[in-house]
């Protein structure tokens, strides 16, 4: 019986120890992307060549894509500055999905968010600039969690399918939006078009490099995307919200047996999530634009769906994929000018991305160098 | 038809899953393949059936050695499987699965169903499976669909039927009339293979029993009277198995669970259990036998919180928890193995140590403020992985990546560690094999001896019998019959369960 003893402590150690990621894991979580991105941009290219663009603009757009993303200080400053709101909003989604939620409201929890931050941010004049920022930023969490809740509340309640109340909820926030911006005491004074007025200065997020050169735009949202990623990775992989979250979107019917409150779990999953929008939300008109005018949430809800899928709803892979659209868009602009080709060449590159992403086995198909031969790991079932 | 299978080797890397096989299928005869799970049986049968081409050895067909290239093939050549999950299309009728890829078709390529019809009502009358061809297969009980199954096969003119764990889900009445349907294809001439790891099935079925353990034939016996059911199993686990579970006389305690006019509905408003009343003493084990969809689950869902109750009481220990949730009877010390492990006993792709504390994540132990305590959970986890002979390398390992037998010891091992009162088990063992079986048996009989009370529900009358000290019947919702463990005759329960008590 002792040597039985002796032998099971032994063995337990031995089954702590952590086998290596496989690697079917890492061509899964690294290649594939890569794969995605390589094939997206070849596409692109094609797709400028389809579109009568010879091949020497095809090759100067894309220089001046690399250019406008990472070729220079002012472009490294664009390509954050564009990160921060997509790498919020993207964590809401992906923390979503974690907890079984498809969440397509990010547009509208930004767009109410910002309303929120915006209101903070012309009112309270003469408080100083450390309490009145947190102030407008919670202010954006907290509309866009409230926001978001109602789908959440929805779905828990009634059983309303979170995808279609969330789209609903978009729409009503461009009607609203536009509603409150007409509203006296938001409207900016002397103007008839939807126009809010100006933040404060003391509610503006401060810049960074302007002791470098005044234009660059950099500012401290760039801190809150880097805090949010690490308190997000926190929350889902080392509290037991984060665990109940998890168990819930990977078998709620498990969750349930486990006694985990699938309801509660719901709302506040999406109360999270519109939270992570309505900072994004809070982030652009204090950081950004100063003031918010009918859309100027620029459809960053909706590429955050994207940069969620592209970040395998990871928190550090949202924060590369983040980057990585962050860039695109800043290089897209530099590519319109230097090379007069549409932004929209953007779009189709960002979308292409996501197809194949979403089709893993394309990529494996279209590159079977790439990978080692799946054949066998699937027939050892 | 004639198959020999010589030496047959088949390797996934450096893990042979079938070592040097020869095997002798013969025309109008059963040949029974024992073995425990993962011992290589579907390995072999599948490389039979064209799907696994085998790293060496050959097949040999009435003398003619043959490759496959594919399942295809082995159609083409007369070898048909009847697979353990069926294959078949919910809101399709039975002809049209039948003739599904290989759809008779008319002069302007239409399909012709007529046509179908009349061939599926040729096979029926010729082998006696009465099945309609005309009914959605959604509508069929299980028995019948996996005779839609044999017509599938039978179809595409197969000599030799292959069927995997064919019994797994079938009731105990199913099982009578489908090894008639057996013995018919037989007696028309068929090779018949019959996979499975249930001693009692294979000698009443089998007219030759071969015996596969880790990728070998262990035993061949030619004449299934011949053996014993110790003697096969032991063959098939490489130990001596015992089937009396070991336990102390019995000596129940109080009462612990009281649960009095228990009405639970369906979610149509069907009544589910109809005014049922039952105790559970310390140091007892209640089995409820009954064929499966008689109101069992929805009994165990209201024991333990996961569905409301209509009517009647529940008390634990004298306190009243009928409106008690899920959370408030674990903490009260109930322990819960589900009926469906994969669906609401697990999380697959979560790993063994975070199924390890599903249900048990929040207590003081396992996490501290609002962290978990991962260092902890993960040193109890590979405690209770090797308390409970979980066979794996790693407690980071998914949980998908273990086999049935081992994911049912790791649920056991979660609720079994826990210092808990009572257990409610729920078909523990179903689709385990022989080694397996016993050990959960083993641990059930050690928490009744340390004076928890059980509640076992399984549709597994030799289980209900081996464990129990008191077994109830339940009929359409109801307690119709109540039996003394020690004394009780089986063939008197069995007709409890089919309601003519």
């Amino acid at each position: 019986m002792n040597n039985a003893q002796e032998s099971t402590v032994g063995l337990s150690e031995a089954l702590l120890r952590r086998a290596a990621p496989s690697r079917a894991a890492l061509e899964d979580l690294v290649v594939v992307p890569i794969f995605a991105v390589v094939v997206a941009l070849v596409l692109g290219a094609a797709a400028m060549l389809a579109t009568n663009v010879d091949l020497a603009t095809v090759g100067r757009s894309y220089v001046a894509l690399l250019n406008g993303s990472v070729g220079s200080v002012n472009a490294i400053s664009e390509t954050l500055t564009a990160a921060v709101p997509l790498t919020l909003a993207g964590l809401g989604i992906a923390l979503g999905f974690r907890a079984g939620m498809f969440n397509i409201g990010a547009e509208g929890q930004l767009l109410i968010g910002g309303m929120a931050a915006v209101i903070a941010g012309f009112s309270f004049a003469g408080l100083p600039a450390i309490v009145h920022v947190p102030l407008v930023l919670l202010a954006g969490a907290l509309a866009g969690g409230l926001y978001a809740a109602i789908a959440g509340w929805l779905r828990a309640a009634t059983g309303a399918h979170e995808v279609i109340s969330t789209i609903m909820l978009n729409l009503i926030s461009y009607r609203l939006v536009d509603y409150l911006l007409r509203l006296d005491f938001i409207q900016r004074e002397g103007r008839s078009d939807p126009i809010s007025q100006s933040v404060l200065e003391s509610a503006e997020l401060p810049r960074l490099l302007i002791w470098l050169d005044p234009n660059l735009r950099l500012h401290a949202g760039v801190f809150l995307m880097i805090a949010a990623v690490i308190v997000i990775n926190w929350l889902l992989f080392k509290t037991r919200l984060g665990f109940e979250f998890r168990a819930s979107g990977e078998n709620p019917d498990a969750a349930r047996y486990a006694g985990m409150k699938a309801g509660l779990i719901i709302v506040l999953a999406m109360g999270l999530a519109g939270a992570l929008a309505g900072l994004a939300g809070a982030n652009q008109v204090s950081g950004v634009l100063g003031r918010a005018s009918p859309g100027f949430s620029a459809g960053i809800g909706f590429d955050a769906i994207a940069v969620a899928l592209l970040g395998r709803s990871h928190p550090w892979g949202v924060l590369l994929a983040g980057l990585l659209f962050g860039a695109l868009e800043a290089g897209g602009r530099q590519m319109q000018v230097e090379a007069g080709v549409s932004i929209d060449l953007i779009g189709i590159i960002q979308a292409l991305i996501i197809v194949f992403i979403a089709a893993p086995l394309l990529v494996r198909t279209l590159f079977p160098w790439g990978f080692r031969k799946a054949e066998r790991a699937e027939r050892e079932e | 038809m004639e198959i020999e299978l010589r030496r047959i080797t088949k390797r996934f890397g450096h893990f042979a899953a079938v070592k040097d096989v020869g095997l002798h299928i013969r025309p109008g005869e059963v040949l029974g393949l024992l073995g425990e799970n993962g011992a290589g049986k579907s390995t072999l049968m599948n490389v039979l059936c064209g799907l696994y081409a085998p790293t060496s050895g050959e097949i040999v067909i009435d003398g003619r050695p043959v490759t496959f290239a594919g399942p295809g093939e082995a159609i083409n050549a007369g070898i048909g499987m009847v697979h353990q999950h069926f294959m078949l299309i919910p809101v399709f009728t039975v002809a049209e699965n039948v003739v599904l890829g290989v759809e008779p078709t008319g002069r302007i390529d239409h399909l012709d169903l007529a046509r179908a019809r009349g061939q599926v009502r040729k096979i029926n009358d010729a082998y006696g499976l009465e099945v309609d061809p005309d009914a959605l297969i959604e509508t069929l009980p299980v028995g019948v669909q996996q005779r839609v199954e044999i017509i599938k096969v039978l179809f595409r003119s197969a000599d030799l039927v292959i069927f995997d764990e064919p019994t797994a889900v079938l009731t105990p009445q199913e099982v009578v009339e489908f090894f008639e349907i057996v013995k018919s294809l037989r007696d028309s001439g068929k090779a018949i293979v019959f996979i499975t790891h249930k001693l009692g099935e294979i000698r009443q079925i089998a007219d030759r029993i071969a015996v596969l353990r880790r990728g070998e034939i262990v035993g061949q016996a030619e004449h299934p009277d011949a053996v014993s059911e110790a003697e096969l199993a032991e063959m098939m686990v490489g130990r001596p198995v015992s089937f009396d579970v070991d336990k102390k006389p019995y000596q129940p305690g109080p009462p612990m669970l009281a649960v009095k006019n228990l009405t639970v509905l369906r979610g149509n408003d069907e009544i589910a259990v109809d005014n049922v009343s039952l105790i559970v003493h310390s140091a007892e084990i209640v089995g409820i036998a009954g064929v499966q969809g008689n109101g069992q689950s929805a009994l165990v869902e209201a024991l333990t919180g996961l569905t409301h109750v209509s009517g009647g009481s529940v008390t634990f220990n004298g306190q009243d928890i009928t409106q008690a949730s899920t959370r408030e009877r674990h903490r009260l010390g109930f322990a819960h193995i589900p009926e469906d492990r994969q669906r609401t006993g697990l999380i697959p792709a979560f790993t063994i140590a975070e199924n390890m504390v599903l249900d048990s994540y929040y207590d003081d132990r396992f996490s501290k403020g609002p962290n978990m305590l991962w260092d902890v959970v993960n040193t109890a986890a590979a405690h209770a992985v090797v308390d409970f002979d979980v066979r794996t390398s790693s407690v980071f390992d998914a949980v998908d990546t273990l086999s049935g037998g081992n994911q049912q010891k790791l649920i056991a091992a979660r609720e079994m560690s826990r210092d808990t009162d009572l257990l409610i088990a729920s078909q523990p063992t179903r689709g385990l094999d022989v080694g397996s079986i016993e050990y959960i048996h083993s641990r059930i009989a050690q928490a009744r001896d340390e004076g928890d009370g059980v509640l076992i529900v399984s549709s597994e009358l030799d289980e209900i019998l081996a464990l129990s000290d008191r077994i109830l019947v339940m009929f359409k919702g109801r307690i119709v019959a109540e039996f003394d463990g020690a004394t009780a005759d089986k063939g008197t329960i069995g007709l409890a369960m089919a309601g003519r008590y």
